[in-house]
């Protein structure tokens, strides 16, 4: 079986979550609340399909006059006035005034068929939107007539083939208020404005949608100067790409703690930490680096003005005016109050839709709970990672932890969905307060897990090594103390060595002394011994040899020489 | 067949120049020549007859024809009778066989009485 052809709106994000629009060549019925933006949704049908899809288009208002209807939509960059000339769209304004008409007898709206066809056939169009029929209910007394018509207008429409828009007012406890849901039973999409806490969201469900898939979530939309755009709950899954390239953080150090290479392109970064824990700074540092790789990024800034940011982050030395100046950086600032979450993360989208940037920086998101539940915080951010992540876009976001003890949980329980997360902590010893880095958790790469101090200097963001003492760590002044005491202990240790050489080499001299004193003794010695064994054996000798004289001057008979 | 769709005026018509403020100047839309239209044409024709005699206009215009013509007097319904003179433009929508609602509808009070 075929599947039923679409016709695009071209309606940023409706066409993803109808799998490629409207059914073509039948009514759909879109319905909603006054001001809910029904008119603005038609038009844009029409426009998009008049200037992107070459279709011609026919408005019937049977509400604003087409001149209104002209300026109320040229704020959204749509020239009316031009398309008409142009033959791609034609406005035609059904006025009903029940005071000037008085019914009598029988009667049908042969006058509307035969109006709406004209319309269709002078410039060929292929798409309609009646906004809204209702209006007919009360110009028009007589209501059997009336819903009969209604019902053959709308198989007129399925038989001339047009993709046709009709808005409705909701009723209460139904759809529109006058059952139109009846007639059209193709598709029905419901637009909804609430107020929640003085925030207001607009939403679009599709409730019906016969012969086609369809998400039944409400999803927000927002209108703005770009028109309408609907926020695509895309459910992406996790199927994208991992890349394994890697990206400075801009800070030189932690990117040696993280491997020596810095984050993973198209990860997601937490910073979290408390109040001035260095937060921003650290996000600067990483705005700051891809400029400098050429690279575009985004900055959303939930509590600081631009310029704030700007002139703070040139106190440590991050120039981001030059970034703005060539285009390479654009920030967005919005208090989170001035919409509902789903405005924000519309607008988010849209910004990175347009902007296209490769790295996306936001701070605070924990902000963002003030207008919010940690619930639809936690959903909205995981669907904007998922959309960064799906095109390879790397986002750092900062959270603000409450309280003073830090805890491995932010309040916005959005730990699961990062890859890395820095985590900012106050080290507070010695009567001050001094800041601390680690690494709380780093998939894919193998982290230091060590404690590093960080300073905001007038350069930037530097890390110091970790003085570790007495089972914490010590910064600030106490680590400087420490510093002072381990130096001054080094120098004593160097004396004292000193000293004991000094006491060695006076005990080699001494025994050197006493060795020679000995050996003079010995020598002076044995000298004397010498010589007097000398004498000895010269006065043996002479005894000797007087005793032969004597013998020889005696005439003895033995010759004595032959002895001894 | 009742209706002479392409006549602009009625035989039973004055020239309007004479007493423009008196003329009733009438237009009916049709859409072909349904028994609806018929009957529509044959009871106005009949009323102006009894209670505007020699003073209105009527002019059919078959938007079959000229559907072009639809838009500028804000039909929807078919029949609509529009009145264009005197002012302020009235509009009748139906087959017009209710003639109570039409005299009160064209502001026409009595046989003959001229406002």
């Amino acid at each position: 079986m075929e599947s039923l052809p679409k016709t695009p709106t071209g309606i940023e994000g409706f066409d993803e979550i109808t799998g490629g629009g409207l059914p073509t060549g039948r009514p759909t019925l879109l319905c909603g609340g006054a001001g809910c933006g029904k008119t603005l949704f038609s038009i844009s049908f029409l426009v998009n399909g008049a200037t992107q899809y070459d279709e011609p288009g026919v408005f019937m208002s049977f509400e604003e006059s087409s001149d209104e209807l002209a300026q109320n939509v040229a704020s959204l960059g749509y020239d009316l006035p031009q398309l008409i000339k142009d033959k791609k769209l034609l406005l035609d304004h059904v006025r009903v005034e029940r005071s000037e008409i008085e019914e009598t007898g029988d009667y049908d709206l042969e006058g509307l068929f035969i109006r709406l066809g004209f319309a269709i056939d002078s410039i060929g169009a292929r798409r309609v939107v009646l906004d809204t029929i209702e209006s007919l209910f009360a110009g028009l007394s007589n209501q059997t007539i009336l819903r009969a018509e209604l019902r053959r207008l709308f198989r007129w429409l399925k038989d001339r083939g047009v993709t046709a828009v009709i808005t409705g007012e909701r009723g209460d406890g139904t759809l529109t208020r006058q059952g139109l849901e009846e007639y059209v039973s193709d598709a029905v999409i419901l637009l909804d404005h609430r107020v929640n806490e003085q925030i207001s969201t607009r939403r679009l469900r599709i409730v019906k949608y016969r012969g086609s898939a369809h998400g039944t979530n409400e999803y927000p939309f927002l209108i703005d100067e770009g028109g309408i755009a609907i926020l695509p709950l895309t459910s992406l899954g996790l199927s994208h790409a991992a890349a394994s390239e890697r990206i400075s953080s801009g800070i030189e150090r932690l990117d040696t703690m993280l491997e020596g290479k810095g984050y993973y392109r198209g990860s997601t970064i937490l910073v979290s930490g408390t109040a001035g824990a260095g937060k921003s700074s650290i996000a600067a540092h990483f705005a700051d680096a891809a400029c400098r790789r050429g690279e575009r990024a985004l900055v959303f800034l939930f509590e600081e003005s631009p310029g704030q940011v700007v002139r703070n982050m040139r106190s440590i030395g991050i120039d981001l005016q030059e970034w703005v100046d060539r285009g390479l950086l654009r920030f967005y600032a919005a208090r989170p109050s001035l919409y509902g979450l789903e405005m924000h993360l519309s607008q988010m989208h849209r910004m990175i839709e347009r902007f296209r940037p490769s790295i996306v920086v936001a701070d605070p998101v924990s902000s963002l709970l003030t207008v919010a539940t940690e619930a639809d915080v936690q959903a909205t951010m995981t669907r904007l990672v998922d959309h960064l992540k799906a095109q390879g876009t790397t986002a750092l976001m900062t959270s603000l932890t409450r309280g003073k003890i830090e805890d491995e949980r932010t309040d916005i329980a959005i730990s699961s969905i990062v890859d890395t997360w820095l985590l900012l902590v106050t080290l507070e010893s010695s009567g001050e307060r001094n800041r601390g880095l680690y690494v709380l958790k780093s998939r894919g790469m193998a982290h230091s897990n060590q404690i590093r101090e960080f300073l905001l200097t007038s350069h930037g963001v530097e890390l110091l090594d970790a003085y570790i003492g007495a089972g914490t760590v010590l910064a600030g002044s106490a680590r400087l103390t420490r510093e002072a005491e381990d130096r001054a202990a080094a120098v004593s240790n160097d004396q004292e060595l000193e000293r004991k050489e000094r006491t060695l080499e006076r005990l080699r001299a001494a025994f050197e002394a006493e060795l020679a004193a000995l050996r003079g003794k010995f020598e002076a010695e044995q000298a004397e011994l010498a010589s007097a064994i000398g004498q000895h054996r010269a006065r043996q000798k002479r005894l000797r040899d007087d005793r032969v004289d004597m013998a020889k001057s005696r005439r003895a008979d033995n010759e004595p020489a032959e002895r001894r | 067949m009742e209706i002479e769709a392409t006549k602009r005026l009625d035989a039973g018509a004055q020239p309007c120049v004479d007493q423009p403020d008196d003329v009733h100047l009438l237009r009916l839309y049709v859409a072909g020549q349904t028994p609806r239209s018929i009957a529509a044409f044959a009871n106005l024709k009949r009323l102006c007859e009894e209670h505007l005699a020699g003073r209105y206009q009527i002019e059919v215009v078959d938007l079959i024809q000229n559907p072009q013509l639809a838009r500028g007097d804000q039909i929807l319904a078919v029949p609509t009778l529009v009145r264009r003179l005197p002012e302020p433009v009235r509009k009748i929508i139906g087959d017009l066989s209710n003639s109570e609602r039409v005299l009160v509808g064209l502001d026409i009070r009595s046989p003959g009485d001229s406002r």
